[in-house]
């Protein structure tokens, strides 16, 4: 009854069976979080490290609210402040974390990778809050997750991933995610932030419309422009985008039907969604957020099922 | 395999149960009654189906619990959870527990921890349908019991319910 993974790096390494597990569990701690003590024991002897080596509000939180709602005890560690910055690895930094018996890592970097470089060296079990471009497996978890109370299930649902999908370690996750569930993915956006070989490597619809996707779907899924990772210039300006690809009420009510929207976080108001489309009734975004730390919660409890902890008698 | 109640047997047992419980509790307003999850239900369902015949209230507070959760040895073999679904507040409430086998008490200990979560009850009563007594691990004792029995620990109980099984029956099985 656990996941077939030790660690949870990315979706890739999932099966649809630890998916649904996921899910499943994440549904009853949904009902934990509406109780009047908001908390449960489950983590009682297990210690977590935040290992944030990237800038993050809303995972950091969610996990470390997650955590605590599973009676784990937590430590937070941001690079910024750190002796990272006196030149120390990551392994090192890890290493010496983990001698003052650490279980857990929940890891974010800007490194494509470098949890699963952990993960070959280290014997905690690590859960992937996003490295550079490659995943962000909870956010694709708690994704699903939304859809699904959104509109009922994955499969046969038609899900459309709207805007920078190059540099989108969520899209990717997304991909990875809905495609194993059985639901139909398109992506969408400008051609120089679509890679061209995405149809051929992930079989999912590619549109340059972003009318006509949304047009085609029952979920849009809009991310961010990552200014940070823009190093060429990949479109003219914010404004160009945001008229071309942007989308805003004024956009969703010339569709046919009323589509879910959805965006990871934080949004660039104005720019890939409009106020007035972010704020909407069709908007799920807060319940995403809300959706998040139940999803997380869900995902460590399952992965805490693999570990023997230095309070069991076998020891480490 | 022996057998421990048959069908006409365990009737009558739940139908003591439901009465013992009403003679407690005549209007069942301060009272809710709580099954836990997963196999404590088949049990609950029925006292409460009983208790609202027989007191002539549709309404009794019923909810389902479930202590995944709150188990102590969750780590050893790990459960889905099932749904907990509490849609009242037990404060200031008698809570009546009901579960099918009690055993080690381990599973009635995480219960009372996850009720507790739910508020302050004036008071929590224990009912289950078999009581495999001297095998206690912890000091917990029901309030209402359908019937005792003597066994070893290599051995199981086994309730099996129509609504899952086929057939209502209670068995002690040798492993």
């Amino acid at each position: 009854m656990q996941l077939s993974t030790k660690h949870l790096l990315g979706i890739r390494d999932l099966t649809k069976t630890d998916i649904e597990k996921i899910l499943q569990t994440a549904e009853q701690f949904k009902e934990v979080l509406q109780r009047p003590i908001k908390k449960v024991p489950s983590l009682r002897d297990v210690t977590i490290v935040n290992l944030f080596y990237e800038n993050s509000t809303r995972t950091r939180i969610s996990f470390e609210l997650a955590e605590k709602r599973l009676s784990a005890d937590t430590i937070n560690f941001t690079a910024s402040g750190s002796s990272v910055s006196k030149g120390e690895t990551l392994l090192d930094t890890v290493n010496n974390i983990l001698s003052m018996k650490v279980d857990m890592v929940v890891m974010r970097h800007s490194a494509s990778g470098a949890p699963h470089f952990l993960a070959k060296h280290i014997p905690a079990a690590i859960v992937n809050a996003g490295d550079g471009i490659n995943e962000h497996p909870t956010q694709a978890l708690l994704d699903a997750f939304s859809i699904k109370n959104a509109v009922g299930g994955l499969e046969g649902k038609k899900i459309a991933i709207i805007g920078d999908i190059m540099h989108s370690r969520v899209a990717l996750s997304n991909i990875y995610l809905l495609q194993k569930m059985g639901a139909e993915v398109t992506v969408a956006g400008p051609p120089t932030l679509i890679p061209t070989y995405m149809k051929e490597a992930f079989n999912v619809r590619v549109e340059y419309n972003v009318k006509k996707a949304l047009e085609w779907c029952d979920v849009a899924n809009v991310l961010r422009i990552q200014l940070e990772r823009q190093n060429q210039v990949l479109f003219s300006s914010l404004r160009e985008y945001s008229i071309a690809y942007g989308i805003n009420k004024k956009l969703l009510d010339s569709l046919s039907k009323k589509v879910v929207i959805m965006h990871p976080g934080p949004i660039n108001r104005g720019v890939e969604l409009s106020s007035d489309a972010a704020d909407s009734d069709q908007s799920i975004i807060l319940q995403q957020v809300e959706n998040g730390v139940a999803v997380r919660m869900a995902v460590l409890y399952l992965l805490s099922g693999r570990q023997q902890f230095s309070i069991t008698p076998e020891g480490k | 395999m022996k057998l421990v109640l048959n069908e006409q047997q365990l009737d009558l047992t739940i139908r003591r149960l439901s009465h013992q419980i009403l003679e407690n509790h005549p209007d069942l307003k301060e009272t809710v009654i709580i099954g836990m999850q997963p196999r404590g239900v088949y049990l609950s369902d029925r006292i409460v189906r009983n208790l609202s015949d027989m007191s002539g209230k549709p309404t009794v507070l019923y909810g389902k619990l479930d202590i995944t959760f709150y188990r102590d040895d969750f780590r050893n073999e790990l459960h889905i959870p099932n749904q907990t679904d509490i849609p009242f507040s037990i404060e200031n409430k008698t809570v009546i527990l009901i579960d099918d086998v009690l055993y080690t008490g381990r599973t009635v200990r995480a219960a009372m921890d996850a009720l507790l979560d739910y508020g302050r009850p004036a008071r929590v009563a224990l009912c289950v349908l078999i009581d495999r007594r001297f095998s206690r691990q912890l000091p917990i004792q029901p309030d209402y019991t359908g019937r005792s029995i003597d066994s070893i620990i290599t051995q199981k109980v086994k309730v099996l319910w129509s609504e899952n099984e086929g057939r209502d029956e209670v068995v002690l099985l040798d492993e």
